[in-house]
């Protein structure tokens, strides 16, 4: 009798984690089975690059197509070089795309903003995306606008 | 002054002695040949003891413990217009720290002092004695079976707080403060990493169990086997997992969220 | 001096340490066979330390025990699980196992030594506790049970491999007249009609002469009397007969170690 009680008690406990541990994978992070394709890297130089992280998300009009891996100084150009990796299904990013650092909400994360360009041949494992756009500093945008506001 | 650094030098032999025995009684317990046979209903039935009962007081503060995360999250991040970051907020603490933590210590005071009162009172009833007697070890039939017991149920207890946790977050920042339930879960699930953070946090869980586990048995089988002795093992039982539980904690979140 | 019968148990020359102290100094004791004998002495003369030492869970510093020609503390693990099963130990706050029943308590040395299927084992257990007059106790968890009634359940389960030593660890000490009695009874029946040879260490005079067949007095690490109760009420010794009469002052004093009385009290001042 006692024995059936531990059996099913464990039994429930057993399954009550197993239970968790699904829904921490599925719900609170986000794991998605069917997303990890894998994805090639695609890099890209600012000369600022803000508030980036690695881990932060790289979009194509607010949809996510991959991610920030590696965020590193070129020290040739002396700049911010920002290694990308785009998923594999991801195979509409033309050479002349241009990459932006955009802010999500006012004082949101930063992200990459991906928009596609116009040319043929599209970007591969390796590729540079030449137009960039860096951060806006918030520092250098007072500057400016004072500037502006003496000169008047 | 010399007999201060006598006393102080006794201390610490003592104490070396004790780590010394502590290893042994792992060793012995552990790597002895087991008879998986007879070793999984006693093993079973120590996951009831270790893990089942412990569920009450692991899921009402987890519960507890999600909501005031909630609760305090939202108003320190409404000031900066970012409460829609309360979910990622609850999840990252719970997942990380708080679960495999705040359940180690309730585990030591729940579980440890009760595996370390048990296994006392055996040893001063020597039934212990008596197990040895009869040609039973006592270490392979009372201790090894609680030590896997441990070792299990501490990562899967820390799994059901951090998710009753999120649960809680989730019922005071949605349902009471009014936070859009679609950001709240959206945040939350692109800034927690299946890998870097969950599974990071079940490692912890699973060396706490191991080091609680092992400090709560280690204590009770080591004993002086009368009354004042037993109580005197228990206290050190829920001293010693606790301080071990939050420097190992140091250690591994170092190691692991370190260079992030 | 020497027992007529042939010994079951033969320690030669056996000394056991405890830090610097010497429990057992070059002791000699032989068990007769089929006979009750009681080893008795002072408080602390390690009467215990000498079933551990019989059952193996001490070893000795230096001595053989020899059970039967073969040599306890030498034994390997295998072998030594094997000589358990001739011995049976009654501990002396009964140690029953608190998560089983009655019945489980004594069912366990079968289940641990023998193959016995379920119907068979139930069967001897049912025998040993009705022999010790506990047959109907079989389902009461050991919480349930008296000191008294825990030890016979005790006894039972040490005698349910039916070995040829049964030891009993200070059996007599707290009991009430009753139980006291129940117990000293069953001991002496057992031993006859199950034919063991019993192992007594106690203090208890009164009950332990009353059962025992041959006798060893232990003192100061020492054997200092041994014989049948007879014998020993004759012998011509004061530590003997301090102990054997119960004197509250002899060999082994009454005041403990102080400086002298007349200097200690003026000192106050």
């Amino acid at each position: 009798m006692r024995m059936r009680t531990v059996e099913i008690g464990v039994g429930a406990f057993m399954l009550a984690g197993i239970l968790a541990l699904v829904v921490l994978a599925l719900n609170v992070s986000g794991l998605n089975p069917a997303e990890q394709t894998g994805g090639y890297k695609v890099y890209a130089r600012f000369d600022n690059i803000g508030g980036l992280t690695p881990r932060a998300k790289v979009a194509m009009s607010g949809v996510q197509i991959g991610q920030v891996k590696a965020i590193r100084i070129d020290k040739d150009m002396l700049m911010a070089e920002v290694e990308m990796e785009i998923f594999n299904d991801v195979d509409y990013l033309t050479v002349d795309s241009s990459a932006s650092i955009l802010t999500a909400g006012l004082l949101g994360e930063q992200y990459i903003g991906v928009v596609p360009g116009a040319e043929e041949d599209l970007l591969g494992e390796g590729d540079f995306i030449q137009d960039t756009q860096s951060a806006l500093v918030l520092e250098e945008l007072i500057g400016k606008f004072l500037f502006n506001k003496v000169s008047e | 002054m010399l007999d201060i650094l006598q006393r102080l030098g006794h201390k610490a032999l003592s104490r070396l002695a004790a780590i010394g025995r502590a290893g042994q009684l792992l060793l012995q317990s552990l790597v002895a040949a087991p008879q998986p046979l007879t070793m999984l209903p006693l093993v079973l039935k120590q996951i009831y003891f270790v893990g089942v009962l412990s569920l009450v007081i692991i899921v009402v503060s987890g519960g507890f413990i999600g909501m005031v995360l909630g609760l305090q999250g939202y108003t320190i991040l409404v000031d900066y217009g970012s409460e829609q970051a309360v979910g990622q907020m609850v999840a990252l603490s719970l997942v990380r720290e708080l679960a495999p933590v705040v359940a180690a210590l309730l585990f030591a005071g729940r579980a440890g002092s009760a595996l370390t009162a048990e296994i006392g009172l055996m040893k001063a009833t020597e039934q212990l004695a008596s197990l040895e007697m009869i040609g039973v070890d006592p270490l392979r039939r009372i201790i090894a079976p609680r030590l896997w017991a441990g070792f299990i149920c501490m990562p899967i207890l820390a799994i059901i707080f951090a998710v009753v946790g999120i649960w809680g977050g989730s019922l005071v920042a949605v349902d009471w403060l009014g936070i859009y339930e679609g950001s709240f879960w959206a945040n939350m699930q692109q800034s927690v990493d299946f890998y870097d953070d969950v599974v990071n946090g079940i490692i912890k869980a699973v060396c706490f169990g191991i080091v609680v586990t092992w400090i709560a048995v280690f204590e009770g089988y080591d004993c002086i086997p009368t009354s004042e002795g037993i109580s005197q093992a228990t206290t050190r039982t829920v001293v010693y997992s606790s301080l071990a539980v939050l420097g190992l904690d140091f250690i591994l979140t170092a190691l692991m969220f370190g260079e992030l | 001096m020497k027992p007529e019968h042939d010994s079951i148990i033969d320690i030669r020359g056996l000394s056991f340490f405890r830090g610097d102290r010497a429990i057992f100094d070059d002791v000699n004791i032989s068990i007769p066979r089929g006979k009750v004998t009681a080893i008795m002495g002072p408080s602390g003369t390690g009467k215990t330390t000498l079933l551990k030492l019989i059952g193996g869970q001490l070893r000795p510093e230096r001595g053989q025990i020899l059970l039967e020609g073969t040599d306890i503390p030498k034994l390997g693990r295998r072998e030594l699980f094997e000589a358990r099963e001739r011995m049976g130990m009654l501990f002396q706050s009964g140690a029953l196992f608190t998560d089983m029943t009655v019945f489980e308590n004594v069912a366990f040395p079968l289940r641990v030594h023998t193959a016995l299927p379920d119907d068979m084992i139930r069967d001897v257990v049912l025998m040993k506790l009705q022999a010790v007059g506990l047959r109907g106790a079989r389902d009461l968890m050991p919480s349930e049970l008296s000191g008294g009634m825990a030890r016979r359940v005790a006894l039972a389960r040490a005698i349910a491999l039916d070995p040829d030593i049964v030891m009993y660890d200070e059996p007599f000490t707290g009991q009430d007249p009753i139980a006291m009695g129940v117990l000293v009874n069953l001991i002496r029946r057992l031993n006859q009609a199950l034919g063991h040879t019993s192992i007594i260490v106690s203090h208890d005079i009164k009950e332990t002469l009353g059962i025992a067949d041959y006798i060893y007095l232990l003192s100061d690490g020492r054997v200092i009397a041994q014989g049948s109760p007879e014998e020993l009420a004759d012998i011509d010794s004061e530590q003997v007969r301090q102990f054997m009469q119960g004197l509250p002052d002899g060999p082994v004093p009454f005041h403990f170690k102080a400086p002298d009385y007349h200097q200690d009290l003026l000192q106050e001042h």
